[in-house]
């Protein structure tokens, strides 16, 4: 067994002994989605037309939650320096950091928002296109909130300077995955958005893990 | 470059900057002198802006120096990383502030000039928004240096985190730059204005090169700054 | 024949000097034992023989090359025991320490020997949150035990142990060292085993 797959397996293992902080992430999604149309008011037009924004940006929120503990268990409990001295790289440990938050927020976000832009009025291919989109972004969500993660271990503020650090950062993916569901809105496809988003993510995948190394080095030394 | 290397000793940098400052901050002080009155006397008032146009005689140079400053913190945090220069992470430390503060000027001119067309002070132009960012980019990489009880900690943080925002940020105008035409189709006035005239370009240059002074003299008095706290933390920490 | 060799290793921390050009070697079936007070660098050079910190000035020789040159195969030379324990809360012991071996690459064969040899069988089936900072301790040094590494770095490994796990520490010690294994060991108390020799930090 390569010490990646050992990592990924143990991180999803440990999630699935504790389901509530999965659930307690995608519960606060489905809240802070339907805050917006309280604030804003029911005109369904309205709704319909600001559905994207608001599901990505309660997306992006949730994934955020969720990455204050993706290396701040292990360094609290002195796994992170049985991670540091893995006689593999670690760009890949990071990677399956990464990998398993995506998959336990990530991925059950992408298949959330779609039943949750039925409430904003959104339909066929928006719905697809709500998928779809944040399905290819939110890998790079999780790969700069990590990044996000490991610079902030053991720092004051942790939990909101990681958001301050992590937002700007995301803003292109934001952008592009929630101006696809508006492209779908005026009739045209998303395939573009989907392209660049995709783009995005693998800039994240050939960049971030490296960063994310050397932060987590610092955390050790 | 050697003499560079030479210079990245702290104790070093500060003898020569002690030396060099005052000299450089009166050749600023005339430098601006000499910008301010081209650009809020000499150079005519815009055929369609009036008098508001002058602010942008501060507005651009600012903008440059803001992304400049970026660039500064990211070469700096590389050299930090790499090289282990000492001097790099004090002269981060005080170079973010400075950077910072063109940001937040270039924001206000940019608001300030634009609240006679637009009607209100603030519109998301595709600059303004990317310069809000980039703002925010920089006080990420403030409150970072500054999170950690350990300081060299917080630096090399900081420059890990420059690295990866100066990668990031020609991503981040592209797709600001594309979200803004996607949502305003309509003509939008352009900040910049029509194309430079020539009697535009000499005043706006004369205050690059003096806001360029300024930036470098207070880049050294902060790092100066910040050499003495470093040394003060250092005495401390011997009791 | 000295199979570790440190020469003038020197680490600053926030500017101070915490490790002061430190030498020595060390020999198959040897233990060196690191004393001095508190805050005297012992955690500090563990740290960074294990290459967690980076050393500022010094040389650390494993069979005669830099460990610097092939980091990830001086990784698999050490198992390593630090202040806190490693253990994930929500595993069992059992899987604690197979999936500490599977991090490291390692096939999990010691496990069920290391955790008899800590009398920890009765307990492989537990979540490690659920056993108390002594059985913890164990289990951490039965995962060092498991590694199947030759030189073992451990910070203050009597520390929380009673006395039966003491004697169990110094047993398996003395198996690893009789089998040509070495050690370093920070620590307050000495160490009982033979061979074993100490290093003052001042």
């Amino acid at each position: 067994m390569t010490g990646f797959s050992a990592l990924l397996a143990r991180d999803l293992r440990l999630v699935w002994r504790r389901p509530g902080d999965v659930m307690v992430v995608l519960a606060f999604f489905v809240v802070a989605t339907v805050l917006f149309p309280l604030g804003i008011g029911p005109e369904t037009n309205l709704l319909a037309r600001i559905a994207a924004g608001i599901l990505w940006c309660a997306a992006l929120f949730a994934a955020l939650l969720s990455l204050e503990r993706l290396f701040a268990a292990d360094y609290e409990d002195g796994a992170l320096d049985l991670l540091l001295l893995a006689p593999w790289p670690l760009e890949l440990a990071a990677l399956a950091k990464c990998l398993a938050h995506w998959i336990v927020t990530g991925l059950p976000l992408a298949l959330l928002a779609p039943l949750m832009g039925l409430l904003f009025g959104l339909s066929g291919e928006a719905l697809w296109a709500v998928a779809a989109t944040l399905l290819v972004g939110t890998p790079a969500l999780s790969l700069i909130g990590g990044l996000a993660a490991a610079l902030t271990l053991g720092a004051r503020r942790g939990g909101a300077l990681l958001a301050l650090l992590a937002l700007p950062l995301c803003v292109p993916t934001l952008i592009f995955g929630a101006g696809a569901v508006e492209a779908v809105a005026i009739g045209e496809g998303f395939l573009t958005h989907l392209a660049i988003l995709g783009a995005l993510a693998l800039l994240s995948l050939a960049t971030l893990p490296w960063a994310i190394a050397a932060a987590l080095r610092q955390a050790g030394e | 470059m050697a003499s560079l290397h030479v210079l990245a000793n702290p104790a070093r940098f500060r003898r020569f900057s002690q030396r060099v400052l005052p000299a450089l901050s009166v050749v600023t002080a005339l430098a601006l002198a000499v910008g301010l009155w081209l650009a809020l006397i000499e150079s005519p008032p815009d055929y369609q802006q009036g008098e508001t146009v002058r602010i942008m005689f501060i507005h651009v140079p600012s903008a440059w120096l803001s992304m400049m400053g970026y660039g500064l913190l990211a070469a700096l945090g590389a050299s930090l990383l790499v090289w282990r220069h000492p001097l790099a992470a004090l002269m981060a430390r005080g170079a973010a502030p400075v950077g910072a503060v063109f940001a937040a000027v270039c924001l206000l001119t940019g608001s300030l000039w634009g609240r006679p067309m637009w009607g209100t002070y603030w519109v998301w132009d595709a600059r303004l928004t990317s310069m809000l960012l980039l703002f925010f980019l920089y006080l990420g990489h403030i409150a970072l240096s500054r999170a950690y009880d350990d300081s060299e900690r917080g630096d090399r943080a900081a420059a890990i985190l420059a690295l990866v925002g100066v990668i990031n940020l020609p991503v981040i105008k592209f797709s600001v730059d594309w979200w803004n035409t996607l949502h305003q189709p309509a003509s939008v006035m352009k900040l910049g204005g029509p194309s430079i005239d020539p009697s535009i370009l000499t005043p706006l240059l004369v205050m690059a090169v003096a806001l360029l002074l300024l930036f470098i003299v207070l880049v050294m008095l902060r790092t100066e700054t910040e050499i003495d706290r470093r040394r003060l933390e250092a005495a401390e920490m011997a009791l | 024949m000295t199979e570790l060799e440190v020469t003038g290793l020197s680490c600053r921390r926030g500017g101070r000097p915490v490790v002061r050009n430190i030498s020595f070697t060390l020999a198959r079936g040897e233990l060196l034992a690191l004393t001095g007070r508190n805050g005297s660098g012992k955690t500090t050079l563990l740290r960074a023989l294990a290459l967690l910190v980076t050393a500022d000035e010094g040389a650390i020789r494993w069979q005669g090359t830099d460990i610097r040159h092939d980091r990830d195969g001086w990784r698999r030379q050490i198992a390593w025991l630090g202040h806190l324990d490693g253990l994930k809360g929500d595993l069992s012991v059992r899987e604690n320490l197979a999936n500490a071996c599977h991090l490291r690459e390692t096939p999990a064969i010691r496990v069920d020997e290391a955790l008899a040899a800590f009398d920890l069988t009765p307990l492989a089936k537990r979540a490690a949150r659920t056993l108390s900072a002594g059985q913890r301790r164990r289990a951490a040094l039965a995962r060092v035990a498991a590694a199947d590494a030759p030189l073992w770095l451990l910070d203050e490994p009597l520390n929380a142990l009673d006395s039966p796990s003491q004697a169990a520490l110094r047993t398996v010690l003395g198996d690893h060292l009789a089998a040509g294994g070495l050690a370093i060991a920070a620590t307050h108390a000495p160490i009982d085993v033979p061979n074993a020799r100490v290093l003052e930090l001042a």
